[in-house]
Order: structure tokens, then sequence, then C-alpha cells
């Protein structure tokens, strides 16, 4: 998903300045698949399901703030706010309509159904908006490099390394610190004993799916300034993340932020030796951990069939 | 799941209508679909196989079906120009893969064994992007003939099509046996009930392995039918929407009954075709994904498997509780 342009500083040097900026790129990288990895795992933790449809979210996120922009110029930080909130309303939808029926059966069919969700909702894309992507401009605010002592770095990339950091930090806040978090918490780990005190679980459920989705689409708004907003933007990052949270061990809050931070760093930090390896390390290092602890890092024991 | 289907009188029956439907099939729609549709479903046996009989749902079935194809072509480009060579040559490669794969893979199951699957997969993906030189990149391999048969040659689209019918016909009896036979029926107790079947001594992890190195090697060969039918191999092959389609083929006719996947790829790859004409063009998943959706929703054991249900269901049975000798209940385990 970031591009491959740092390739060609590849040979030039390979100085500590040069290294450090290319920490940050992991940042900016690990950023995003932290906050895909975390709504995963928010989700799956609720709802014992896959989200296969979380890269669609993302992708969609950032179609709203294209569309935004191109038909009532909604400004770039309102589209943060936006499309996150269109896209939850849209994951309400789904998970009251859709995925409600099927929490009785094995989760595999809720995986399922969402990998249906991905075909029609991209090829409906492809028909709205065209297979080809489209730029999204940088916030002129947000434009322009910075100069951090050992490099001159573009400053919308700084924003965003910032807001994935705060906005991880403050997830987990929530779900570790406070009483709206303690109730998730025990619905995820004891969904009957939280009824029985008189909790809506169910309301819940809804809660953390349409939240869950918000976070990808509030990533695809993040993203869309550096990327082509196009109908399979979704694609690449959403097996990546998988992966990322098998790395990790699914249902691990501080689990999935910290892999998808390191992660990002490794796989760019490695693209920087071996360039061909950019696409496949994340790949590369999940079979590593599964063959040495197939929990992942800090799962602790098989969490479903 | 149900093996009432494929097995005794009423296997041979359903069996030799598929054959029948086969025989006639290039007949009936263009010889190079009837080729694609025989390959797509031997694909979805290969998948039925594992996730029908083991639980496990492998999302990279494209890894087999087009890395044979890349060997298949390459075999055929590069070498004899034999078909027996290229075939065998392919099925090799995705049963060393599958090894390999499933080595990592069954290390976990259900949801997990979805992902590492569909994520193992894409290695292969990226590898044949990269490696250009090899595979062709976005082009992929064409090749001028599918190769010969001890001689005899398989341009044309009608003499390839009943080579690749005499194949998949010998592939679905061979998966029919597996299933039927004593390993099996340890892969049915360990999908009712792995902490029992281990308990009983079996080593349930290379029974599953064994299960999915079956599978990749019989999707290797449908996918090295496929690219030789079309002298083709690209990077289609290999990308995970092709183990998607193979996912839902299977699911559409009814996961576990073998003979439905057969039927579940038929009625995918016509209803892909039709579609296709349609003013929506090539975005035909619209149509599939909301398709494939409502069975989920609507109808989990698939279309053969419904019917199966809905006709041939066994009647309900009182027996006396295990448990409680005094007391009936229906038969938790009929026999159909």
């Amino acid at each position: 998903m970031i591009d491959a342009s740092p390739f060609m500083l590849a040979q030039a040097s390979f100085g500590w300045d040069y290294i450090l900026t290319q920490l940050f790129n992991g940042l900016v990288r690990g950023g995003f698949y932290a906050l895909l990895a975390l709504g995963l795992s928010i989700i799956f933790g609720m709802l014992r399901i896959v989200n296969f449809a979380h890269g669609t979210m993302y992708m969609l996120g950032a179609f709203v703030a294209y569309y935004g922009a191109q038909l009532i110029h909604l400004p770039f930080f309102a589209a943060l706010i936006v499309a996150p909130v269109a896209v939850g309303a849209f994951g309400l939808l789904v998970e009251t309509t859709l995925l409600r029926r099927l929490y009785d059966v094995d989760p595999l069919y809720n995986l399922l159904l969402t990998f249906a969700l991905v075909l029609v909702i991209e090829d409906l894309m492809r028909l709205l908006a065209g297979p080809l992507g489209s730029p999204y401009e940088t916030p002129a605010v947000l434009s322009g490099a910075t100069n951090l002592g050992f490099t001159l770095y573009p400053t919308y990339q700084l924003f965003v390394i910032v807001v994935c950091i705060a906005v991880c930090a403050i997830v987990y806040l929530i779900i570790e610190r406070t009483a709206l978090g303690a109730r998730i918490r025990a619905a995820t780990e004891k969904p009957e004993l939280t009824r029985a005190f008189g909790i809506n679980t169910r309301r819940l459920i809804s809660g953390v799916f349409a939240f869950g989705v918000a976070l990808a689409a509030f990533a695809g708004v993040l993203n869309a300034p550096s990327t082509n907003v196009s109908p399979t933007m979704g694609d690449a990052i959403i097996i990546n993340t998988f992966a990322i949270v098998v790395i990790g061990g699914m249902g691990s809050i501080l689990g999935s932020i910290v892999t998808g931070f390191a992660l990002g760093i490794i796989a760019t930090i490695g693209a920087v030796y071996y360039p061909p390896i950019s696409n496949t390390l994340i790949f590369i290092v999940m079979v590593l951990v599964i063959l040495f602890r197939p929990a992942g890092l800090f799962g602790t024991a098989e969490r479903t069939t | 799941m149900s093996l009432s289907l494929i097995q005794g009188r009423r296997g041979l029956l359903v069996g030799g209508m598929l054959f029948a439907a086969g025989l006639v099939l290039p007949y009936v729609v263009y010889p190079v679909f009837a080729i694609n549709l025989v390959c797509f479903a031997l694909a979805a046996v290969s998948f039925d196989l594992l996730l029908g009989f083991t639980g496990l749902l492998s999302f990279g079935q494209a890894m087999f079906w087009g890395g044979a194809g890349y060997v298949a072509t390459i075999l055929i480009k590069g070498g004899t120009g034999s078909f027996v060579v290229a075939v065998l040559g392919a099925v090799a490669y995705a049963l060393v893969l599958a090894l390999a794969v499933g080595f990592v893979a069954v290390r976990r199951s259900g949801i997990y064994f979805a992902m590492i699957t569909l994520a193992i997969a894409e290695i292969q993906y990226f590898l044949a992007f990269q490696l250009a030189d090899l595979t062709g990149g976005e082009n992929g391999i064409q090749i001028v003939s599918r190769g010969t048969l001890f001689g005899l040659s398989l341009e044309d689209d009608k003499v390839y099509y009943y080579l690749v019918l005499v194949v998949a016909v010998l592939s679905v009896a061979f998966a029919v046996r597996v299933v039927s036979s004593p390993f099996g029926a340890v892969l049915a107790a360990m999908r009712e009930n792995e902490v029992r079947a281990r308990s009983v001594g079996y080593r349930t992890e290379s029974f599953r392995l064994a299960a999915f190195v079956m599978s990749g090697a019989l999707a290797g060969l449908a996918g090295s039918l496929f690219a030789i039918g079309n002298r083709l191999a690209g990077l289609d092959g290999v990308d995970w929407h092709t183990s998607g389609a193979i996912v839902m083929m299977t699911i559409l006719g009814g996961i576990g009954t073998i003979f439905g996947p057969i039927v579940g790829a038929a009625l995918f790859e016509s209803l892909d075709y039709f579609v296709s004409k349609t003013p929506i063009g090539d975005k035909t998943n619209i149509v599939m994904g909301t398709v494939f959706a409502i069975v989920i929703l609507v109808a989990r054991r698939g279309i053969v498997g419904e019917i199966l249900h809905r006709f041939f269901a066994p009647r309900k049975r009182l027996v006396e509780d295990e448990d409680q000798p005094d007391r009936l209940i229906v038969d938790p385990e009929p026999s159909v």
C-alpha cells in the first residue's frame, strides 16, 4: 500500500539518518496496520467473527472522503469524522440485518458472508467509480515537509504517525480503563453472565462492530492522500492485516497495536535491505511465528475452533 | 458429511447421471467452456475433500491451482511438449507445495486456518508477480500447443475435453474412495470430536496434513488441465479471487457431498458467464456475491445438500437414550 519509492534510494546510502527515515516510513505503514488490526481484533473479541470486509470498509472510508471532496467540497478534517460515522452506520446495518443471523452457527459462515460482502461492494464500487484510482489532495495545512534534524520529512506522514498512535492509545484506554470498556471486556469473556447483570449485550455487539469498521474507515481516509483511492485498495491490506492478527494473536488489543507497528517497521526496513521481499516479508514472519509459537506472540491459547 | 449421496446404488446412479451430462456437455456449450467447467468442478471436489471431511476451510486453493498451471505450461514450453510430463510435473509441484504449506497451516484450525492459507498463498502470488522471467509477470505464459499424449494431438478442443473428463472422473472416483475408506472414517471422527479422536490414539495433525496434501494435489491437477486447456497460465490463477471462487462453487453445491460441488461449479460458471453478457460486464461478483450470501444465510447445505435434506432425509426414528435407557429420543445419528 505505501509506495515503493524508497527502493530507489536503497543503494544510495545506508547511513543512520537514512535508516531513521525508513523507521518513520515504517511507523506510517505500521500505523495503518495497527488501526486495521485493532478494529479486526475488537470485532473478533466481541463477535467471534473474522471480518473479511474490513479492508472493504477501509476502502469505503477513503471513497466517502473522495466523493465528499468532489461533490460538496468536504474538507479533509471533516471527512475524518464523517467517513467513520457513515461507514460505521453501514456496519450497523450489516450487523443487524446479516451477521446476526449467523451467530449460532460455525464462525466460518460469518467469514464467508463478509467475504461475499467484499465481492459485492468491490464490484459495485468498480461500477460506480471505475476500476482505476483517483488521487485525493493532501490538506494544505499538512502539505510540505518538516525538518526533523536528520532529514526533511513529509508533514502529512508525520501527522499520520501522530494520529495513528493517538487513536490506538485512546481506544486502548477506553477498553482497558472505562466502565464501557469493562462491559465490553465482560461481554467478550462471559457473554451470558454479562447479560444476567442486565447489560444489553446485543446492543454492545452492534456498537462494537460499528466502531471496529469505523476505525477501518478512519484509516481509509487517513491513507487517501498518500495512495490512489480505488475499489481494490482494501484487497492487499486486508490479507496483510490477517497475517498481523495471526502473528499478534487475535483478540489481544495491545497485541494488535504493537504487532501492527512492529510489522510495519520490519517490512519497511526489510525492504530496504532486500527490496523484492517488500510484499511478502509479513507473510514469512507469520509462517515463522506459527512454527514456533502457534497461538501468536500475544495469544494465550486457541480461542476458537 | 453425508456419504449417502456418493455410496452404493445411489452413488452409482448420481455419478452416472453426472458422467452422462459430462459426455454431452461439449455438444451443448462451447467446448472450451466445457473444459473450464470440468476443471473447476474437479477443483471444487478437491476443496470439498478438505472442507467437507476435515472441516478445514482453505482459502488458498489457488496456490495449487495456479501454481500447477505455471509448472504445466513451463514444462510444455521448455521441455518435451509431452502432456503427461507436464501434468505429472505440475501435480508433483502441487503435492510438495501442499506438504510444505500444510506442515505450517494444520497447526491451527477454523478461521485461523482460513486466514493462514490465504496469507501463505499470497507469497506465491507475489513470487509469480516478481519472477517475471519465469512466469511472464502480468502477461503470463502462453503456449502454442497443448502437447501430445503418447503421440495423440490434443489441439482439438473436443479431444482435449474428453481427456479432461476421463481424468476428472477417475479423480472424483478416487475422492469418493478416500472418503469412504477407513482413512475417511478417521477424518469424520476428527471433525466430530477432535479430542476424542486424539484420545483413541490418532495423530490428528498427520491426518489433517494427509487430507490437505491430497486436496492440494487434486487442485493442482485441475489447475494444470485448465492452464493447458486455455494454453495460458497467469496471475489470475494464483490470485485469491480464484481461491474464493472455488470456495463459493463448493458451498453453492453442498459441502461434504462430493457430487454437490460439481453441480455448484457448473452453476457458478454458467451464471458467471450469463451475468458477464449483461450490461454489468466483468463486475459479475455483484451477482455472484449476492447469490453466495443468500446461500450462506438461508441454504447452508448448498443446493444438492438441501435437496438431499428435504427429499431424502431419513424419517426421524425414536431410539433409546444412551445415557438414560428408559427414555426415548430422536435418533441423533440417523442412517440413510
